[in-house]
């Protein structure tokens, strides 16, 4: 039985398709609505309300407490002060990615992680001789991400908070709507946006006031669907559709260094050791097997392999995430990696795709194919190696 | 440029050995001694006024004729070797002793036993060609699996002589006994109570297990190997007591050029870049180093001299899980005369008295006696081993009088019933009761009794949780998986950074072999 959450008196009578999905055992909506354009639509033009709820969460106190999420996170954390909110992945000793989350620093010694899977065990690995206790918070709170550019406004309506002055990727303590929550300008979207966690027992009136302020704000409560293409514009990776944790897997194929997932720019040369970390050297020396990027497709070329068949041009209007082979030649014949994500991105009016290549392809306005399958017939579609995030709207951190 | 080439953590035997190897190859050397004496566990002190006594470790025997011989240690100290292995007086008021004499102990056995008394020859013999082969492994650096290299294989090679010695048809008998209970091993070889006791003792003695547990066939092997009796224990005493060989290798390392000081408690080791660089200690003082080793135990050495976030998941992991348990407690008592043991009754006992004395009448009396510490309970029925040094050594007490140190098991590190401070006279009233069902004079004689538990062994002479050799001697945790796989090498990850006690291969007693072996790897890296 998949669990509810704490909001769920509220979204299970919005959730018109019944179309629940499983995330970490919650009843989570793909959508609200029985589309999920309007949904979409609200986070780019207004605001979407999505339920966070089932995030893994962790408290780390105690002296070491810097020292322990510093030695797991790939960042260097050194000089984090106390509203101070990291985005880093965190990987095993050979350097290979186990999940990405969010760290904050939420008092003297005292960090919150995020995390997309159970990392309790991992954390306390690596606590051993350190003097910090961790606890699994999960359930401790409920969280909501609003997130759009009209977000900032409407949570204001809601909390005496001076949201003017909380920066990107900083949190701080406030009352939302009445209840004592925790307040992070952070999200999975892409845009300006906030994530807001308060005890389970406030959740209920959370939601009532976020939906009553929400008229003014064009917000609607929005679902995975909607997350995951937003996500996706916003250049963020998704575990099990951009990589599988290295603690998941127990092939080493299947397992993605930092450098392969295109973080390398979270490792900082001058670090104190942190898991990983001399392995993630030997591979800087040596080079890696892949880089990620973003790939724009040329859906003029689409649009003639349709008109073969006297079709007119398909798109994916909700994003895939499966493994497509991409090739630096259109016969196919050398394969050098593989779309992880993709999407027709409705904002950018442009199909684009998250892949993961052999770095010497991973270049700047590079051309190369990409598989696509046609009426059960391959394809190769030409695409251009471009900038991610796909889409960064000068909002999101002004 | 650095004030030493080595400064080494802690003056137990091993630190002296690895400081003495080091000192005569050349190096400046400082050793740094927490406690106010050197020696570690291989100490004596003067515990109750008049007495000499090997507080911790007693029995030489274990010192590497190599490292005595490199180190010219017979000329500094004097050993009294002991024609007695082991006496064993039994419930029933007779006797068994082990001499090291083979025949003049199957004439014991026979009394027991005749199909035993034939056998014993035969197994002698086995078991000295095969732990032939497990001796072979003590003095090498254990590979690094699964990585094994032409070096590793070359190393190898002087297996190739106790292996042949062993024989291609008894290959397959050392594949099979290693990972065995000694008590099947024994139980395949005799049928009397008294001789499978007296010989299946010696397995557990160091460690936290009963003879039926797996692997005390190879725990057996181990301390066959290294006994120097040609038999599956030592016998012998060092003249003026354990401290006097400790003293002895200290002089020695000294006399290359070894600075050694006592009461410098080092609190931590310096890392620059990745690499040791020096220590402090809790004084505040600094010194600098080219390379920093560590005679403490790894739990010591990776979390307390360094920090266990240096180090990767897996090691620390490994490190956290590396067994102590300790579970014997050391008892000594002062006499004023000698106990009288029912079973020598009207003889002359002095000959027998003189080597190890064994409490342990059968292997399911051990077993018994571990079986409790599985829950936190102390024996009520302890298996003992005892030495009275001063037949050996007269000198160590006031004259006429006599010192009896027992190593009593098992008293589990952690008590279920809580603290041992309200439960250790108990165990020592437990302990001194199942003497004198055996030497009925004893509680008549004595003038003075002091108890260490496992944690007293811990506090005081720094050994976690009372485990006598850094570590349990197990086959998990031997060779190249000892103390953890990626530092079995005595290198740490920590570049410059060495372990070089009983936590590193062979592992524990007082054979100085880990700080011989350690000193070759230290001096290979600094060429
Ligand atoms: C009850 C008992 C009986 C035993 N009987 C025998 C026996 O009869 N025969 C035998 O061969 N073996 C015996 N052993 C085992 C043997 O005593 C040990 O295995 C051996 O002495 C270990 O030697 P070591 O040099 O490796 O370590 P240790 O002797 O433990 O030396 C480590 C040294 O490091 C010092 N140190 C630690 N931390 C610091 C620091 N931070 N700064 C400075 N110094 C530090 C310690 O004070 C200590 O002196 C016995 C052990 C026990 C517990």
């Amino acid at each position: 039985m998949l669990k509810p959450t704490p909001f769920h008196s509220r979204t299970g009578p919005l959730c018109q398709g019944h179309s629940w999905a499983n995330w970490a055992g919650f009843l989570a909506a793909t959508t609200y609505e029985p589309d999920h354009l309007h949904e979409y639509n609200a986070v780019r033009t207004g605001s979407g309300l999505f339920d966070v709820s089932p995030l893994f969460k962790y408290d780390i106190r105690g002296r070491d407490a810097l020292a322990t999420v510093n030695r797991v996170a790939v960042r260097d954390l050194s000089k984090s002060r106390i509203g101070q909110v990291y985005y880093s992945v965190w990987c095993d000793d050979k350097g290979m990615v186990i999940d990405d989350g969010t760290i904050s620093q939420l008092g003297e010694d005292h960090f919150r992680i995020t995390a997309a899977i159970p990392t309790l065990a991992w954390l306390q690995d690596n606590a051993i001789g350190l003097e910090v206790t961790i606890e699994d918070v999960s359930e401790q709170f409920a969280g909501v991400a609003l997130q759009g550019p009209t977000s900032r406004d409407m949570l204001q309506s809601l909390t005496d908070v001076d949201l003017s002055s909380l920066r990107f990727f900083r949190c701080t303590d406030g009352k939302v709507a009445g209840a004592p929550a925790l307040i992070s300008r952070t999200g999975y979207t892409g845009d300006l946006g906030y994530e807001i966690f308060v005890g389970p027992d406030d959740a209920e009136s959370l939601w009532d006031a976020m939906m009553e302020a929400g008229g003014k704000f064009q917000m609607l409560p929005a679902g995975l669907a909607t997350l995951d293409l937003v996500r996706i514009e916003g250049g963020l990776l998704g575990i099990d559709a951009d990589f599988t944790s290295a603690l998941q897997t127990m092939f080493p194929v299947q397992k993605l260094s930092v450098y392969d997932l295109g973080l390398g720019w979270m490792i900082k040369a001058n670090k104190s050791f942190f898991v990983g970390r001399d392995a993630l050297r030997r591979e800087k020396a040596s080079g890696s097997r892949y880089d990620t990027v973003g790939l724009e497709l040329d859906v003029t070329v689409l649009e003639k392999v349709y008109a073969e068949y006297g079709m007119p041009l398909h798109l994916p209007y909700t994003s895939w995430n499966s493994a497509v082979p991409v090739f630096s030649d259109e016969p196919q014949k050398h394969h050098i990696g593989r779309g992880t994500s993709g999407m027709w991105s409705p904002v950018l009016k442009k199909y684009i795709v998250m892949a993961r290549v052999k770095p010497e392809y991973a270049k700047l306005g590079n051309l190369i194919w990409i598989e696509d399958v046609v009426e059960s017939h391959s394809y190769s579609i030409p695409a251009r190696v471009v900038k991610m995030p796909f889409y960064d709207p000068p909002w999101k951190k002004a | 440029m650095a004030q030493y080439d080595v400064i080494i953590i802690g003056a137990g035997h091993n630190g002296l050995v690895t400081a003495a190897y080091l000192a005569q190859a050349g190096r400046r050397v400082l050793v740094l001694e927490k406690r106010d004496t050197v020696g570690g566990a291989a100490v004596s002190e003067e515990i109750f006024p008049g007495f000499k006594i090997s507080s911790v470790a007693d029995g030489c025997g274990y010192l590497s004729a190599k490292v005595r011989r490199e180190l010219k240690l017979d000329a500094r100290v004097e050993t009294v070797p002991s024609d007695v292995v082991a006496f064993c007086p039994q419930p029933d008021g007779t006797q068994l002793t082990i001499w090291r004499d083979t025949q003049r102990t199957a004439e014991e056995i026979a009394r027991f036993s005749k199909a035993d008394a034939e056998e014993y020859p035969k197994f002698v013999e086995l078991m000295s060609r095969i732990a032939d082969v497990v001796g072979g492994l003590m003095e090498m650096t254990p590979p690094d699996l699964p990585e094994i290299s032409l070096r590793d294989l070359l190393n190898g090679a002087a297996l190739l002589g106790p292996v042949r010695r062993l024989g291609r048809k008894r290959i397959p008998d050392l594949l099979r006994i290693l990972p065995m209970p000694s008590a099947d091993l024994l139980n395949e070889f005799f049928e009397a109570d008294a001789v499978r006791g007296a010989i299946g003792a010696s397995s557990v003695l160091n460690i936290t297990w009963g003879p039926q547990e797996n692997g005390t066939a190879y725990t057996l092997l181990s301390s066959w190997a290294q006994s120097g009796t040609g038999l599956f224990r030592s016998a012998g005493v060092v003249k003026g007591g354990m401290g006097a060989l400790t003293g002895a290798l200290a002089d020695a390392a000294r006399g290359f050029g070894a600075e050694i000081r006592t009461g410098a408690s080092v609190s931590e080791v310096i890392v620059a870049d990745e690499r040791a660089t020096g220590v402090r200690l809790s004084s505040g003082e600094e010194h600098t180093a080219a390379a920093v080793v560590s005679n403490a135990d790894p739990r010591t050495t990776f979390y307390e001299l360094l920090e266990p976030h240096y180090f990767d998941t897996l090691f620390v992991r490994q490190v956290e899980n590396i067994k102590y348990r300790g579970s014997a407690a050391r008892i000594h008592l002062a006499l004023s005369a000698l106990p009288e043991f029912t079973a020598l009754a009207g003889g002359d006992a002095t000959a027998q008295l003189s080597g190890p004395i064994q409490i342990a009448p059968s292997l399911d009396y051990v077993q018994k006696a571990f079986d409790c510490t599985k829950y936190g309970e102390y024996s009520r029925y302890p298996y003992l081993d005892l030495l009275i040094p001063t037949l050996s050594d007269p000198s160590l007490a006031p004259a006429g009088q006599h010192i009896l140190s027992i190593t009593a098991k098992y008293a589990p590190y952690e008590l279920d019933a809580g603290d041992w401070s309200a439960h250790k006279q108990s165990f020592a009233d437990v302990v001194i009761d199942t003497l004198a069902e055996y030497a009925p004079n004893i509680r008549d004689v004595i003038t003075d009794r002091h108890v260490l538990t496992p944690p007293d062994l811990e506090s005081l002479y720094g050994l976690p949780e009372g485990n006598p050799n850094h570590g349990e001697m197990t086959l998990e945790q031997f060779f190249h998986m000892r103390p953890i796989p990626s530092c079995a090498r005595y290198r740490t990850p920590i570049a410059g950074m060495y372990i070089c006690g009983a936590g590193a291969h062979p592992g524990g007693g007082v054979t100085g072999i880990p700080g011989h072996n350690a000193a070759r790897e230290i001096l290979k890296d600094s060429k």
